[in-house]
Order: structure tokens, then C-alpha cells, then sequence
């Protein structure tokens, strides 16, 4: 079923090593077959609380007011937590490191921009409380027009989804509104193509489908820190989106993870633990946030869906000499990592193919769907079903075999590749070699000859001496302060308190009555600086609905590579 | 009712780590008074075997027995910063980490040998059964136990390391999107057969052929586990998966596994795969990381055999039942293709 081939790249390797390339079973198989390994969700504190979120049944409406004064009296439940209850309601997860806007919140405030996007937290002794207490909100929506498809959505007039990008379209490079690659001239050598193949593709949004749903519990912890177990696949990304969040300084939040229950990248996007430590940070009691199966399927970020145009120039020989993309990213209604997979996307292309002229634009597109995140492949994966299902049609024009297709096109060490660095280390040639053989997929003798180690460099390996240019997308008022703007970020009502630990002589936080420990229970001191907890939400119906669009313009923004220096 | 039989290749590349760089991983390597050691990382294993390979990997460095190394991750008051696990990053990025770590300790190690041995710490060799010689005087030797019990013991040193690797963050030209996304790639081509039932729209797969270059597979079973699974997502996603079935319509939004369409096991196809091994120059003894990659080829080798078997072109993702009887009804029935 499995064979090694180690007369491949053999001069390369020292195959005599002690432990690397020895099949050692892992580590910690034993626990994981006897069922003892520990996950997030076996750490089921003593009088542990869950918390559950009221969810937006639109795509796109304006929160006119939310009354929770009946869910507050529900029996069991222990708070019930608003926007104004997050110390900083906004974020992308990418601010750690400096790429991109705070554009998402934790909990809605003004409106809701996809349908399951949460709006109320309720705590309670049970999941059942909770859901019984949040069956007794009452939100008064104004439903807004949304849109769904990418390239209506940046079309002029579309509906605005993401108040931190009025128009729809992720920011790059303070300059324009999409990643561009350019290499060569690409629409020269469509002209002088003996064929021109052009294609569309769609990759479909998909569930990460882990076997464990999302999750963490936070517990208050000796010495005024917090304890967290997660299933999250970014320790520190988590840990850091929660101090951020929660204005608490890292080290006071000890987090455990370490044995998930499957990932696939849909387990990075830090939305348990700062929601589980703020629940826990209220009510000074241990608190359980996770997704049940229906909410990891339409709520949690799934693969983003990706739209990709391919347009081909080729030559009767089969020489691929122009290769022009525009891609359409989509993020749903807020970034958390679809900008930076575009980057990705883009430096991945034209595949894994020398073609002397290549162009792409692609587009973050936001929309009033789930968020997109992470996922096997990231930023990969769709363009690589494109690439190669195009190569097919390229193949089928001339009428080529598609795998010596690929070993004609296929680059090879020392090879310019068109994000400007140099092909080393290639192997995709014998990779198809291998195949071919291996399938009894006849391919012609010059073809077998062909390796990765040779033919590659000289005139392969120059830029072209003409790139063309162009200005195209570029954002009115960009590379100045007067684009784009940082909404501000929400300020609660009562003081924030300092990030730094506080010491024990400091006045102790008083949980709400109906929070009080049992009497004889140990004694749990939530955070200093958590938001004084309140037991009704006045909304403020009677100010006029200030439009989004029109919020202050201020601000620094994502730079060089889109990510900022300071 | 019609079976068609066709076949589909593709051939991928993919960048192993995160994109432009700038994401670090940090190790610390320590030994006990016996010579037993332990890696702290806050990486986390997500079934993908984290703890094995850079046990492996320090034991390899260290120059111990695998025995003799345990992997602590994801405790983030013991485990230094750690991006997390994605991207592919894990093998090439704490891999490299680790090496840095465990090199640091085993040169304590040795000069607490040499002190021992009284010789240059120099010429002190591993045998990687727990023994530290003269190189060239296998007698001359003390073990790994007592030189790690002699620094603590006596000489009052810490045999213990500390690894950092980052790939420093790349620019990109806004006009050009001049970049260096990654410092290495793994690669992978595929030929996969199927089935299309022109009646019902099914396609069957009947068996995958691939080959896939990893770098040196640091782990073997690690790697064919990876691979194997990675290439039956790749079928899912080709065929069954989708949070959307009607994007960018949202309705039909599956919220149980009896919606949401995925393989059963009587639907896995026999796999057969060859292993290639080119190392990547600044991988961890050449490691790549085959995690991700392995399901790329996949969907565009089983949308092009569905080509060949009926030529009908499914560009949209999944391809469901429903779009193959739309295409075929729209060409005026099956057209098979040539063979290959």
C-alpha cells in the first residue's frame, strides 16, 4: 500500500540516522487507545456553569433593542452578558501578529452581519437553563438587505456588511482593494497564444468536521489567575486573543490544551476561551463554552469559499506562455484569516509551473455569511482544484497527454518562479514519473528523462524584462491618514481597570447576589478588572440609529506585506 | 444504466509553513539527574503526531535513545510561545526549534563528559544508545546518566536548551506581490479512477495512485497515517462535503453528521502510494510536513476523471450526483473520453 522510494534524491539524504525515519509509535497512543488521554471537555469542575449564545436569525439587521430582563429572572441562570460586558468588544485575530483591522466582536452590538452571529451569552447551571432563558429574549431587529454572492458584493451600491471595510473588500497594502501579482506581460502573451483556455471555478465552503465540537472551560485559579482548557490549536494565539479581549495581562491566564479531538484548522480562531474566561470572570465560577454539532457546522468558520477565473495562453506544443487569474476570496462577514490566506494564494501561483508571464487579482471579499476560516490547505487548496482541473482543459485543446502536459511545464531547480525567487528543491517531475508508472499511465520516453535537477536555470531563471503594471483597484484616499478608520472600540460604562495584577488589598469584586458561592464553598475572586456585572440592559432605542458608514475617519493601517510595522 | 469507467491526474506543489514567515517556535530542552530529558513546547499535537516527531527529533540531536525523551506540550506556564499548528508548520518550524533546543543541552552534556573523561569535549561522539565515547576509543566512555548526574551533582551545571527557529517576515510589493512566501515545498501527483453511474449521477472511486515528496519522512507510520487520511479527505471534498450545498444560497445548511455528506467506509477507495524523500535544505534533517498537502490533489484529479469517464466539466465544488445528471443531460449524454 505504501512504498518508499529511496533511490529518488538518495545522494541527498543520510539514510543511517538513529531515530529519524525509524516508524516509533507515537508517544501518546496508548492513552488515546484505552480512551484515557484527557481533552478540554474532561475537566468538569464542581458546580461547573455553561454558557450558551441568542443567535441572529438574519443575515444582515440593525439590533433596535434587547430586552433580557425576563431571561435574568429564568431559574438557574446566573448572568446574562451583553457587548457593553466585553471589555474590548472588537478584534481580528490577526492583530497578534499586526496584520489587518479589529473588525469582528465578540458579541454584537449595533447589528448583526450573518445569521448565527451571537448577540447575548447566557450563563446557567445547565445548557438546558440556558437555552430556556434565552427562548425568554426579546431582540427587536430591523432587518437590512444582505448580500451573499462575492462578486455582487463588490459591486457599487451592494449592501455594506463589514463596518470596518465600508466597501467590502479587504484592505491591502494601505493601496488597493485586492493581493495583485504581476510577472511578465501577460495580456501581450495571450495574443500571441496559438490557444487561449479560459475557466471558472468555485470551491465550496466546508466543515472542518472535527470529531470534538470547539470548546474551553475557564476556572478561576489561586493567586487571581485563570485556568483554561481548550481544544484550540494555537495555545498562545488563544491566550493572547483572550488577554487582548479581556484587558488582562497574559500571564494571569494559564492555559492547558495540548490533546484535541481533530483540528483541521478549525480550531484557531479563539472564540471559546475569551468568551468562557469573561462568563467565568462574572460569576467568579467555572464556566463551560462549546459548540454543539449544529453550531460547529453553520456557525463555526467554515473553509471559505473561493471563486477562481483562469484564463490560458498556450502553444500547439504544449508551452504554457501566459497564465492570468482573478480570485474572489470569501471571508462572510468578518476577516478572521482570509486576508492572509490571499497572500498565501497568491505566492503559490502559477502552481507548481514555470510560465514566463502570470498575473492574479484577488479579492477579500466580505459578505453576510459565517465567517471563513482556516482549514487543510489553507489558501491552497481551491486554487490548486483550479489550476489542475484548468490544466485538464489545456490538455484536452491541444489534445496533450495531461501528465507529460505537466512535466513539460513543470518548474525545476533554479527556475525564477513569478512571486520573484529562485525554484530549489523541486520534485514535482519525478513525483509525476512515479505516478505515471505506478498507474500504467503510459507517457512518451522524453518525458521519463526529464528530472527536476536539470534544464532548469539560464533564461528560466530571469525576470522578465517587462512587467506590466497597473493601477487598477487602487483606493481613493489610500497611503494617506484619511482612509479607511479603527472604529472605536467599545467603551463599557464602568472603568476598566488596569492591566496590571492587582494586589489582594484591592477592594474585591462582589459577584451578583445570585452568583454568591454556596455557603462553605471555597472562596473564588474573579478578576479585578472583569466589568462590574449588571443585572438589566437599558437599551437607548430612542437615539437615532447613527449609520455605520458614516463613523470617523482616522487611522493607521496594515502595511508592507500587509502586515504592520511599529 | 450506464457504469463509465475514467481516469484523472493532477500534480500539485505546497509551502510548508506560514506564508511570508514571522512565526516563531520556541523549545526548551532539559534533563533530569539521570539522563532522562524532557521538551517543553506549548505546540499542540492535534493527532498529527507533534510529540512523536520532536521527540524523534531530540533524540536524534541529543544523541539518546528515543526512550530517554518525553514531550510536554501545550501548557502555556511551562511551554514557551509557540504560533500553533497549521500551515504545515509544525514538523519544519518546531522541528527546527527543538534542534536548536537539544543542541544546547547535549553540548552541557558533553562538556560535562569531557570533565569526566578528562578529554576535549571535542572529541566526545554519542552512540545513541545512551553512551558517550572518545571518538575512535569506544572503551574510553561514560554514560549519558552519569555525565547528566556528574553536571547537576557535581560540576553544578544545568544540562538544558534553549530553541528558537523564525523565518524572518517577508515584504510584499503591492504592485508586483514580490514575496518569499516560504523556504521550502513539498509536492505530490495522482491518478485517481472512478466510476459514473449515468443513471444516478454516483460516482464511485476505485482506487488512487499517488506519489508524494515530503522531505525526509521523519517518521514513517506518521507519514502514511497523514497521507493516507489526507487523500481520503481530499475524496470527501470532492464528492460528498459542503456547509453550503446551494452556495451562495445558504439554504440546505447541514447541522448534523446525517446532512452533512461524508465517505463511509464502504466507500474508501485502495490507495497506493510511493513515498519520495527530498530534503528540504533548512527543514529539521530535512523534514517538509505532509499534513495539509496530501488532499490537494484529489479534487482536481477526480473532477478530471469524471471528464474522462463521461465528458462532462464539474467546476463547482462538490460534485454531487445532481450536477453530474444536469451535465450530462446538458451535452446529450455520456461522451467518454480516451483512455490513458
Amino acid at each position: 500500500m505504501i512504498e518508499f522510494r529511496k533511490e529518488y534524491f538518495a545522494d541527498e539524504r543520510d539514510d543511517n540516522l538513529n531515530e529519524i525515519g525509524k516508524p516509533t509509535q507515537r508517544q501518546d497512543m496508548l492513552g488515546h487507545v484505552t480512551g484515557r488521554s484527557p481533552y478540554f471537555d474532561d475537566h468538569l469542575f464542581d458546580g461547573l456553569l455553561h454558557l450558551k449564545c441568542l443567535r441572529s436569525p438574519h443575515h444582515h439587521a440593525r439590533i433596535r433593542s434587547v430586552d433580557t430582563s425576563e431571561a435574568e429572572r429564568m431559574p438557574g441562570v446566573k448572568k446574562v452578558i451583553r457587548a457593553r460586558d466585553v471589555p474590548l468588544n472588537l478584534n481580528t485575530l490577526l492583530s497578534l501578529m499586526d496584520f489587518g483591522l479589529d473588525d469582528e466582536p465578540m458579541l454584537a452590538d449595533k447589528k448583526v452581519c450573518y445569521v448565527g452571529e451571537p448577540v447575548v451569552a447566557v450563563v446557567a447551571e445547565t445548557e438546558r437553563a440556558c437555552f430556556d432563558a434565552i427562548a425568554k429574549i426579546r431582540v427587536d431587529y430591523e432587518v437590512l438587505p444582505h448580500v451573499l454572492d462575492v462578486e455582487e458584493a463588490i459591486k457599487p451600491g451592494a449592501p455594506s456588511v463589514n463596518p470596518t471595510y465600508p466597501t467590502n473588500t479587504f484592505l491591502y497594502h494601505e493601496k488597493y482593494d485586492h493581493q495583485k501579482l504581476r510577472f511578465g506581460d501577460v495580456e501581450a502573451a495571450l495574443r500571441q497564444a496559438d490557444h487561449v483556455v479560459e475557466g471558472r471555478y468555485q470551491m465550496s465552503p466546508i466543515e472542518q468536521a472535527p470529531t470534538e465540537t470547539c470548546g474551553a472551560i475557564a476556572a478561576p485559579e489561586t493567586n487571581n489567575r485563570f485556568v483554561v482548557y481548550t481544544s484550540t490549536q494555537a495555545l498562545f494565539f488563544s491566550l493572547g486573543t483572550a488577554a487582548k479581549m479581556l484587558k488582562v495581562s497574559s500571564n494571569r491566564l494559564h492555559f492547558i490544551g495540548g490533546t484535541v479531538g481533530g483540528g483541521f484548522g478549525g480550531k484557531v480562531d479563539s472564540i471559546h476561551e475569551p468568551m468562557a474566561i469573561l462568563g467565568c470572570m462574572l460569576t467568579g465560577k467555572p464556566v463551560r463554552y462549546a459548540w454543539d454539532r449544529e453550531e460547529e457546522m453553520q456557525v463555526g468558520a467554515p473553509r471559505g469559499a473561493e471563486r477562481w477565473y483562469i484564463t490560458d495562453g498556450v502553444m500547439n506544443d504544449g508551452r504554457i506562455i501566459a497564465r492570468k487569474f482573478i480570485g474572489y476570496f470569501d471571508s462572510g462577514a468578518y476577516t478572521r484569516l482570509s486576508s492572509y490566506a490571499i497572500i498565501k494564494g497568491t505566492g503559490h501561483l502559477p502552481g507548481p509551473y514555470t510560465i514566463p508571464n502570470v498575473s492574479s487579482d484577488v479579492y477579500c471579499v466580505f459578505t453576510n455569511r459565517t465567517p471563513a476560516t482556516a482549514m487543510r490547505g489553507f489558501g491552497i487548496t481551491g486554487v490548486d482544484f483550479s489550476i489542475e482541473a484548468h490544466m485538464d482543459k489545456v490538455a484536452s485543446k491541444i489534445g496533450m497527454n495531461p501528465i507529460e502536459l505537466r512535466i513539460l511545464n513543470s518548474y525545476r531547480d533554479g527556475d525564477m518562479k513569478a512571486h520573484r525567487r529562485l525554484a530549489k528543491n523541486t520534485a514535482l517531475i519525478e513525483c509525476c514519473q512515479v505516478v505515471a508508472e505506478k498507474a500504467k499511465w503510459k507517457i512518451g520516453s522524453e518525458y521519463k528523462a526529464m528530472s527536476s535537477l536539470k534544464g532548469g536555470g539560464g533564461e528560466r531563471a530571469l525576470i522578465p524584462a517587462h512587467t506590466a503594471i497597473d493601477q487598477k483597484g487602487m483606493v481613493r484616499g489610500s497611503g494617506t491618514s484619511s482612509f479607511g478608520y479603527q472604529p472605536q472600540p467599545y467603551v463599557p460604562s464602568t472603568p476598566t481597570f488596569p492591566s496590571t495584577p492587582a494586589f489582594p488589598s484591592v477592594p474585591a469584586y462582589t459577584p451578583a447576589a445570585s452568583s454568591s458561592p454556596a455557603p462553605g464553598a471555597p472562596e473564588r475572586r474573579p478578576a479585578e478588572n472583569a466589568p462590574t456585572p449588571s443585572s438589566t440592559y437599558n437599551p437607548t432605542p430612542s437615539q437615532p440609529a447613527t449609520p455605520v458608514e458614516q463613523r470617523p475617519a482616522v487611522n493607521r493601517f496594515s502595511s508592507i506585506s500587509g502586515l504592520r510595522r511599529r | 444504466m450506464t457504469l463509465h469507467r475514467g481516469r484523472g491526474f493532477a500534480s500539485i506543489n505546497y509551502p510548508i509553513g506560514m506564508n511570508l514567515g514571522g512565526d516563531p517556535s520556541q523549545a526548551l530542552v532539559h534533563s533530569n539527574p539521570d539522563g532522562k530529558f524532557m521538551v517543553a513546547l506549548s505546540s499542540i499535537d492535534l493527532g498529527q503526531g507533534m510529540k512523536s516527531v520532536t521527540r524523534q527529533i531530540a533524540a536524534e540531536t541529543l544523541g539518546i535513545p528515543v526512550e530517554d525523551v518525553y514531550v510536554d506540550t501545550a501548557d502555556s506556564d511551562t511551554g514557551p510561545h509557540c504560533m500553533g499548528s497549521f500551515a504545515s508548520r509544525g514538523t519544519h518550524r518546531v522541528g527546527n526549534a527543538v534542534i536548536a533546543a537539544a543542541r544546547e543541552a547535549r553540548s552541557v552534556m558533553m562538556e560535562a563528559a569531557a570533565q569526566e573523561l578528562e578529554v576535549n569535549p571535542d572529541d566526545l561522539v554519542t552512540d545513541g544508545k545512551g553512551n558517550i565515547h572518545v571518538k575512535g576509543a569506544p572503551s574510553k566512555s561514560i554514560t549519558t546518566a552519569a555525565a547528566c548526574g556528574a553536571a547537576q551533582f557535581k560540576q553544578g551545571r544545568t544540562v538544558s536548551g534553549r530553541g528558537i527557529f523564525l523565518v524572518p517576515l517577508s515584504d510584499v510589493d503591492p504592485d508586483t506581490g514580490e514575496m518569499t512566501p516560504v523556504t521550502c515545498f513539498a509536492h505530490a501527483a495522482m491518478v485517481v479512477d472512478i466510476d459514473v453511474d449515468d443513471e444516478t449521477g454516483e460516482v464511485t472511486v476505485i482506487e488512487m495512485n499517488s506519489a508524494y515528496e515530503v522531505g525526509r519522512a521523519l517518521n514513517p507510520r506518521l507519514v502514511e497515517q497523514q497521507l493516507i487520511g489526507g487523500a481520503w479527505m481530499g475524496m470527501s471534498h470532492a464528492l460528498w462535503e459542503t456547509t453550503e450545498p446551494y452556495y451562495p444560497d445558504r439554504i440546505h445548511g447541514p447541522v448534523d453528521f446525517n446532512e452533512y455528506l461524508m465517505p463511509g467506509p464502504g466507500d474508501i477507495a485502495p490507495h497506493h502510494i510511493s513515498v519520495l524523500e527530498r530534503p528540504a535544505p533548512d527543514g529539521p534533517f530535512g523534514g517538509k510536513g505532509p499534513g495539509e498537502m496530501c488532499a490537494n490533489p484529489v479534487l482536481p484529479a477526480v473532477a478530471n476523471a469524471v471528464f474522462n469517464a463521461v465528458g462532462v466539466r464539474i467546476d463547482e465544488l462538490p460534485i454531487t450526483p445532481e450536477k453530474v445528471l444536469r451535465g450530462i443531460a446538458a451535452i446529450g449524454g455520456p461522451q467518454p473520453q480516451p483512455k490513458w
